[in-house]
């Protein structure tokens, strides 16, 4: 789960970390007011989940009334690479004269999480880090113990931030790295944290992501979560809590397990199709969950044939067919060409119950990807 | 031969007493596997499936000399049957449950790293010796015995290609799903080194998928250090970048690596054929056997 900007910087500047002064605002009118008491130069910023805000015309630097009046009105109700914006962050523009770099992350190679801090702020890190890697210094803690204080000294004198401000940038790491670890943080990041004339230091952005799986102890974030403004189909999916990625093809693709419906794609992709979709029912689906993800498929309109790929480990053959039964019995006429390929548990049991009228059958995940992929190619002849 | 587990290997199942656990005890029970204990706390006393379970897994471990721990906790308490397998001690854990907090790993790997043990998983399908013993949720049917040691990261995958080995009937000695989590305990090299050391494993299926860089580790691992030949499979060649697919690891950054190609050109460079299909990965076996 990702925090908005507003909410982060709200949780950092309640554990210390120097933030702006700002306000949210919904309406014109209260952006308006917002900026008049903070006073100008402000900055207007657009609330939504997604990188690169500023060149997509999201954060607007404004002087007077007139111009927060305007940017307010252009920024409000935008629609931001495929984000509906519904409330800015009107925010105290802060002068400064050096931009620096401060995140916390897990590192999945080394199983620790490693704290980094660069000079090379106020940019794409991402970029950075692939170009020049040795511009970020990075300094792996040990999970048992937190970070001690030397470490983001250390970090940061590795760094070649200047000494004026070491101190305090080490302070905000430290902040930053026991936030992280308290909120169950999967990354936490500062760029750009800004370096003013006076030697202060100001987080100017921030960004916090938390582990989905320890949402449960973290009720006070969780409660921050809001639907994103997501594809109508993944909004649905998310509905169902399936794993759902649509695509552009037009061969819709059910399976179980992560691995096994990847390579179902792979396959619809080397027998010459196009997958429309990801859809994993996850392990022990019950008849119910499988008609739901038939009905997500089958509401996708680029679909023009469906192939069910079962594996069953902990997932039963028979409740599969039920589950494709049961969806497909109530249509007087089967939307699309369905087939079906179940292996594993209780798949004989499945095999039997299976209306076979409704779908085709074929034994092996090949064969069976094969059939798709010629009855798609037929739907879109006729 | 095989690796991890035989039949010799004594289990403990942590969380036997709950729908999960208890259904899987019986299976393993059924295929062979000597599941001498289960430890769930507040419960020692009782029975299930004709197991004795015991409050702590130190109880379970000393009374029955257990030496290897099957996790099916709920992931918020997961983390902490990890460690308390890893102290009792056991040299085996296998941590099945899906969902266990990021954090909550990173500590139980710091403690892994201490210890001689393995730990196989979390969010995995387990680890069978056919006609031996299986630990997790793997269906035992489709599994045949032989000399085709197989790692993998998805569960689902390993029965397809499994189910593809044995058809032709290239049995294996040991299969290890290693699971889908950010962080794993045994990962691609550690299985690979156990296949590597095991006379009776005379090739290896390394079943892969997009995300991170342990599949081009791996690659040079076995260029550098394996005699025993390995065919290999990546899934999720036809991935969009930036979205995720599924498991915590599937998911292609844009920057070039962790990507299907990434990973099929590093096992190509150090001679490993991998195949588009995973029937084809059956035919590899049969050309290095």
């Amino acid at each position: 789960m990702k925090l908005h900007e507003y909410q982060a910087k709200e949780v950092f500047a309640d554990a210390g970390i120097p933030t702006p002064s700002s306000a949210l605002a919904t309406t014109v009118d209260e952006a308006v007011d917002a900026a008049g008491e903070i006073g100008y130069p402000v900055a207007i910023k657009a609330q939504v989940q997604v990188g690169g805000r500023g060149k997509a015309g999201g954060i607007k630097l404004v002087e007077s009334d007139e111009e927060a009046r305007e940017a307010a009105d252009a920024i409000l109700g935008m629609d931001l690479k495929g984000y509906h914006v519904d409330r800015v962050l009107v925010e105290e523009a802060v002068d400064f004269t050096n931009e620096l770099y401060v995140g916390v992350t897990m590192d999945r190679g080394e199983g620790e999480p490693v704290a980094m801090v660069s000079t090379r702020g106020g940019v794409n890190i991402e970029e950075v880090a692939a170009e020049d890697p040795d511009a970020i210094a990075r300094e792996h803690i040990d999970p048992a113990f937190g970070m001690h204080p030397f470490q983001a000294r250390k970090a940061v004198y590795d760094a070649g931030v200047d000494r004026e401000v070491a101190n305090d940038v080490a302070g905000v790491l430290q902040t930053l790295y026991e936030l992280w670890d308290e909120k169950d943080g999967a990354d936490a990041e500062i760029n750009p944290l800004m370096v003013t004339a006076d030697d202060e230091v100001i987080a100017a952005d921030a960004v916090m992501n938390i582990d989905d799986d320890a949402l449960f102890r973290q009720p006070d974030l969780a409660e921050m979560e809001e639907e994103a403004a997501e594809d109508d189909l993944e909004a649905k999916a998310n509905e169902y809590g399936f794993d759902y990625v649509r695509l552009s093809g037009n061969v819709g693709i059910i399976g179980n397990g992560a691995g096994l419906v990847m390579t179902t794609l792979d396959l619809v992709d080397y027998y010459g199709g196009e997958p429309a979709n990801f859809l994993d029912i996850g392990g022990g689906a019950q008849a119910e969950r499988v008609a739901n993800a038939l009905d997500m498929v089958f509401s996708d309109g680029n679909v023009d044939a469906v192939v069910f790929n079962i594996f069953g480990g902990i997932t039963r053959g028979d409740e599969v067919a039920n589950g494709i039964n049961s969806a497909l019995e109530q249509f007087e006429e089967i939307p699309k060409p369905v087939i079906v390929r179940l292996a594993g548990t209780r798949s004989e049991e499945g095999m039997e119950i299976l209306n076979t009228d409704l779908v085709q059958v074929e034994e092996t995940l090949e064969a069976a990807v094969q059939a798709a992929v010629a009855a798609a190619d037929e739907e879109v002849e006729e | 031969m095989s690796v991890l587990v035989d039949s010799e290997t004594r289990v403990v199942v942590q969380g036997i007493t709950g729908g999960e656990g208890k259904f899987h005890t019986e299976q393993m029970l059924e295929y062979g596997t000597n599941v001498v204990a289960g430890a769930v706390p507040g419960r020692g006393g009782q029975e299930v499936a004709g197991v004795p379970v015991y409050d702590t897994v130190h109880e379970a471990a000393r009374e029955e000399d257990a030496d290897a721990s099957v996790v099916f906790v709920p992931p918020a308490f997961a983390g902490d049957a990890c460690f308390e397998a890893l102290d009792s001690p056991v040299d085996l854990v296998v941590t099945i449950t899906e969902g266990i907090p990021t954090q909550d790993m990173s500590r139980v790997y710091r403690k892994l790293r201490e210890t001689d043990a393995h730990m196989v998983g979390p969010n995995c399908p387990g680890v069978i010796t056919p006609g031996e013993s299986k630990l997790g949720i793997l269906p035992g049917n489709i599994f045949s015995s032989g000399n085709v040691g197989l790692v993998s990261r998805s569960g689902t995958l390993t029965y397809q290609v499994v189910d593809n080995l044995t058809d032709r009937g290239l049995g294996q000695s040991t299969a290890i799903g290693i699971g889908g989590d950010p962080i794993i305990g045994t990962d691609f090299i550690g299985a690979l080194e156990l296949f590597e050391a095991d006379p009776d494993t005379h090739a290896v299926v390394m079943c892969g998928e997009i995300g991170g860089e342990d599949e081009e580790e791996a690659a040079r691992f076995i260029g550098e250090h394996m005699d025993t030949p390995v065919a290999g499979f990546i899934a999720g060649r036809t991935a969009p970048p930036g979205k995720r697919m599924g498991h915590a690891g599937a998911i292609v950054s844009g920057s070039g690596t962790g990507t299907a190609d990434s990973k099929i050109t590093a096992l190509e460079n150090n001679g490993v054929p991998v195949g588009d299909t995973p029937e084809e990965v059956a035919d590899h076996v049969e050309d290095l056997l």
